[in-house]
């Protein structure tokens, strides 16, 4: 199920918040922000999946600690030093799969495929090389950037293996990871998004197929794993 | 590194409107055209109705803050004052395209069709066709409106000439036409004895008085009377009256002059003929050949008045004439003129060939008479005259007849005249028609006189054929070509005369 909302009367919950199969990291709110202020726009800054963690090599060690306190111990974090620091924007991932800026390091690809067990591709989409923000993808389904050619989408969907579409969030948005946070059962987008959009992205990731029923099967693996993860 | 280059024909898929949920091709704002429409209006804040000033007098439409222009309906001049009405609220849209919807000339009404741009939610440019009403509301202009109240001229010069002839007039309407000074007034109103220009501001008024004590000898007097006034700007309005006055004698006129001026002239003889009138009067001696020039401050202390009307003139025939070569002047004497030649001729009234009566005297006129030639002149003789400085005179000084300008044909000069000049418009109110001969002596003083031509524009008239007609012998004398301008008529609402001019 796909779900409207807003971090702190903002649209673009996707710079604020991760989600994942496992875990979900939000922004501290304003009112905290004392409390540790790089990680205000964190989700435009890490990059997860349901294996790990990247985050740019700007975190405090203070911060560092903090987010590993809080994440399941089977989640690795990885601090990456990466020129291109803004992660979430380079770097789009599923649980198998990651796209990234055609520019990014070496290194940082081969962290990206030991600590998030991904398979590497570096893409464009839409002639777009902020890879992590013009589209957004789970391990049922994708959205692309609107202007994404059909040749670009059967070509990225086919090394993705989940079918993509072009589509827009925040009633016209095309940074659509900026406008919607995703996982395999439950998306949320930001508060301007369209009842067709909302419609199109429940079809595309296949949330409307999650029926209470699926708790048993198909979410059933994911859900013991981090229960299993927490003890 | 080198990215992989996209196919050259990269197809885009549909989307679907992010508000509708049509399939739409991508755009910079994601939705379909109506959506768009529906949510964005471009044309907001450009007002849909606006009134127009127009003057109903004069059919002139108000273009803020304060002109006042004339243009069809339907024209390019209206549409631009219509769009400069718009202009404010249209700077942040694009005009593509502005035209007239018909509209019945009677609705006061102008309806204009407007198409803009305009680029809204992230690059998306927006096209939008939309009408604006012009409601047209009667305003009276401000020129309207002093003329209705009959307060339409602030400053009237009065040019008067005690005279006659009007020759002077005719050589100042050139001058004017000349120098473009007429194009300030309100109003030329020709009245007997003079003439009146109105107008609008005090400092037009005074510019033409400076033009007249440069151009003509005369004196002015300035007056002003009080219309209203404001005790809190203590602000002032008048009407100002200028009264030029100029001097009472003309081309061809014999005067007599005072004996202190004459002397201080140089001794000249007290009996002169005007031969000139420019900014100075131009005086000959007939006796001595002597000449002098009279401007206007002089003649004011000295003041002498001519003892003939043209009318007045007697044709004369001459019967012997004898050049007189070297004539001695008396110590202190002034210039000779060089273009006279002096002689002593014995002439007849043509009136009295019957009788064998013969006058003799002197002339400045050598130069052109020969035996048998016909003349002007004035017969002191036989005249009644009652001038102050000619009665103290003594009669053994005064001349029995003074020559003033040979005569010529006057109809075949007309006949060859293939020049004209321009004419200013004015009033002639109870103005008889009598001027045409005054007009015509001022056409052949022109033709005899080049230092009086000097100043005048001469054109050249395209209705007369210029008839080469070299065996009258007669001698008139003429203007040259070199001397005439083309006449540009240039006639805009037919264009007829003017595209003519440019194929030439």
């Amino acid at each position: 199920m796909a779900v409207r909302a807003s971090f702190e009367k903002n649209n673009e919950i996707g710079c604020f918040a991760k989600l994942t199969n496992t875990y979900c990291l939000v922004a501290i709110g304003g009112s905290e922000n004392f409390y540790s202020p790089r990680l205000h726009i964190m989700g435009r800054m890490v990059k997860r999946n349901r294996h790990g963690l990247l985050v740019p090599n700007n975190t405090t060690d203070q911060e560092l600690q903090h987010i590993r306190n809080c994440l399941p111990d089977a989640v690795r974090i990885q601090r990456v030093e990466e020129r291109l620091s803004a992660l979430g924007n380079v770097i789009a991932c599923n649980d198998y799969v990651a796209l990234v800026h055609p520019d990014l390091d070496r290194e940082t690809e081969e962290i990206l495929a030991d600590n998030l067990k991904v398979e590497v591709f570096r893409q464009t989409i839409a002639e777009q090389v902020l890879v992590g923000s013009y589209c957004t993808f789970s391990n049922q389904g994708g959205l692309v950037h609107p202007k994404t050619s059909i040749e670009d989408q059967d070509e990225l969907s086919s090394l993705l293996q989940v079918p993509l579409v072009a589509g827009t969030v925040n009633r016209g948005s095309e940074v659509i990871a900026a406008g919607m946070v995703v996982n395999d059962w439950c998306a949320f987008c930001g508060l301007d998004t369209t009842s067709t959009e909302l419609s199109v992205i429940e079809s595309v990731f296949r949330l409307s197929e999650t029926q209470p029923s699926a708790i048993a099967t198909t979410m059933r693996d994911s859900l013991i794993d981090s229960r299993l993860a927490h003890h | 590194m080198e990215y992989m280059q996209n196919p050259a024909t990269s197809t885009h898929g549909n989307i679907l409107c992010c508000t509708c949920g049509v399939p739409v091709q991508p755009n910079p704002a994601n939705m379909c055209v109506s959506c768009l429409r529906s949510q964005v209006d471009i044309s907001e804040g450009i007002p849909k109705q606006v009134s127009v000033h127009f003057c109903k007098q004069c059919e002139r439409y108000l273009q803020p803050p304060a002109t006042w222009v004339q243009c069809a309906l339907e024209s390019r001049e209206l549409l631009a004052l219509c769009l400069k009405k718009l202009k404010g609220s249209m700077s942040k849209v694009r005009l593509i395209d502005a035209g007239f919807l018909w509209t019945e000339p009677h609705s006061k009404r102008i309806k204009m069709k407007l198409t803009v741009q305009k680029e809204v939610m992230n690059g998306a440019i927006l096209q939008q066709v939309f009408v604006v009403e012009f409601v047209i509301q009667s305003q009276m202009c401000n020129d309207c409106h002093r003329v209705e109240a009959k307060d339409y001229w602030k400053a009237v010069i009065q040019v008067r000439q005690k005279t006659v002839h009007k020759k002077t007039f005719y050589y100042l309407e050139q001058l004017i036409l000349k120098h473009k000074l007429h194009q300030n007034t309100l109003r030329i109103k020709e009245i007997h004895e003079g003439i009146d220009f109105y107008y609008g501001t005090k400092q037009h008024a005074q510019k033409m008085v400076d033009f007249l004590q440069c151009t003509v000898p005369c004196r002015s007097k300035a007056s002003q009377r009080l219309i209203s006034h404001d005790v809190h700007s203590n602000s002032y309005n008048y009407k100002s009256t200028f009264s030029v006055e100029i001097v009472p004698v003309c081309k061809d006129n014999v005067v007599c002059l005072s004996p202190r001026l004459a002397q201080s002239l140089g001794n000249m003889g007290q009996v002169c003929v005007c031969i000139r009138v420019t900014s100075t009067i131009h005086l000959i001696d007939p006796n001595t050949l002597q000449i002098a020039e009279v401007d206007g401050n002089t003649f004011w202390r000295n003041p002498f008045s001519s003892l003939c009307s043209p009318r007045q003139l007697e044709e004369f025939i001459v019967m012997d004439i004898d050049i007189i070569r070297d004539q001695k002047l008396g110590a202190g004497a002034g210039f000779r003129s060089n273009k006279h030649t002096l002689a002593e001729v014995w002439v007849q009234k043509t009136s009295e060939m019957n009788t064998g009566q013969q006058y003799h005297c002197r002339t400045f006129l050598g130069h052109l008479l020969n035996i048998g030639d016909l003349v002007f002149g004035f017969d002191f003789a036989n005249a009644n005259i009652n001038d102050e400085f000619l009665n103290k005179m003594n009669p053994h000084h005064v001349p029995d007849v003074v020559l003033i300008k040979k005569s010529y044909n006057r109809t075949k000069r007309v006949k060859r005249r293939n020049w004209k000049l321009q004419e200013m418009d004015r009033d002639r109110e109870g103005m008889d028609s009598t001027d045409e001969r005054q007009y015509q002596d001022f056409l052949e003083d022109l033709e005899e006189d080049e230092a009086l031509r000097k100043n005048v524009n001469i054109f050249r008239d395209a209705s007369k054929i210029a008839v080469e007609s070299d065996t009258d012998d007669e001698g008139a004398p003429r203007i040259s070509l070199m001397e005439m301008l083309e006449d540009l008529s240039l006639n805009d609402a037919t264009g007829g005369s003017g595209a003519d001019m440019m194929t030439d």
